[in-house]
């Protein structure tokens, strides 16, 4: 009797496992890229995957972080690095690149020109969208410590997190789609 | 064909690129009771392979697709 009881107990157990790690119907991307380009391309598969009944986490890394930064909040009491970071990387997603036909910028306008007359949601429209849809957003953590963000000078976001990469891999080990950006 | 189809709410999405028409007929779809038709328009040529491949996932039905010129009509009715 005792015998069958622990062999129901492992196999409860077995089970809750199970659950646990079976693929929800959901999105996980890494987003490391800070292209304009490259962010358009993940915003637009994280509301595409809302709009087809999954959900949708992206977590921002490395050179994805400054993205998320809010043009308009300055934090002071930075040190030496931490200011030159600052100054050198992009501050938002008005402020981001093309990854490719750079051309001193002016590739970059040209596209965004195009974007307009061919009526594609700019990148600021798009984390709106995301945000109204849920969209989920991770900020990793590492990265922003290591370019000396501050919490407080990203972006207002209904659905944002900080986090590092236990985070990033429990949702991803949970998702059916993952993608690296 | 189907010209009985009794639609409940109709969509503009002219102009829209992706991935705004699934997102708008998303939305749109919820906004019907169950059974119900929505009537979307779109002209991003895209939709031909992006809507019937949300309905498949999502279940909804694609009762009607239509073609006048760059204007492409669905009739998508609510499955759940």
């Amino acid at each position: 009797m005792q015998q069958v009881e622990e062999k129901i107990d492992a196999l409860k157990f077995q089970l809750e496992s199970m659950q646990r790690r079976s693929p929800e119907n959901k999105l996980a991307m890494v987003v490391f890229s800070g292209d304009l380009d490259k962010v358009l391309a993940a915003l637009i598969m994280a509301s595409g995957a809302v709009a087809m009944g999954m959900s949708a986490v992206l977590f921002f890394t490395f050179w994805g972080t400054p993205v998320l930064r809010d043009k308009n909040k300055n934090v002071g009491g930075k040190d030496l690095m931490g200011n030159m970071f600052g100054a050198m990387l992009p501050k938002g997603a008005t402020d981001v690149h093309l990854s490719q036909m750079k051309m001193g910028g002016l590739g970059t306008a040209m596209m965004k020109s195009l974007m307009k007359k061919k009526n594609v949601a700019s990148l600021e429209e798009m984390f709106a969208l995301a945000e109204e849809l849920g969209v989920r957003i991770v900020i990793c953590e590492m990265s922003m410590d290591l370019m000396g963000f501050k919490r407080e000078e990203m972006i207002d976001y209904k659905h944002l997190e900080f986090g590092g990469v236990a985070k990033f891999l429990e949702e991803a080990s949970t998702s059916k789609v993952q993608l690296f950006i | 064909m189907n010209q009985e189809i009794k639609v409940r709410k109709t969509l503009d999405l002219k102009g829209l690129a992706c991935p705004m028409p699934v997102v708008k007929i998303s939305k749109g779809i919820k906004e019907v009771e169950v059974g119900e038709v929505i009537e979307a328009h779109t002209t991003d040529p895209g939709s031909l392979t992006d809507v019937p491949a949300w309905g498949r996932t999502t279940g909804h039905d694609i009762v009607d697709t239509r073609q006048d010129g760059e204007v492409i009509y669905f009739f998508i009715r609510r499955t759940s």
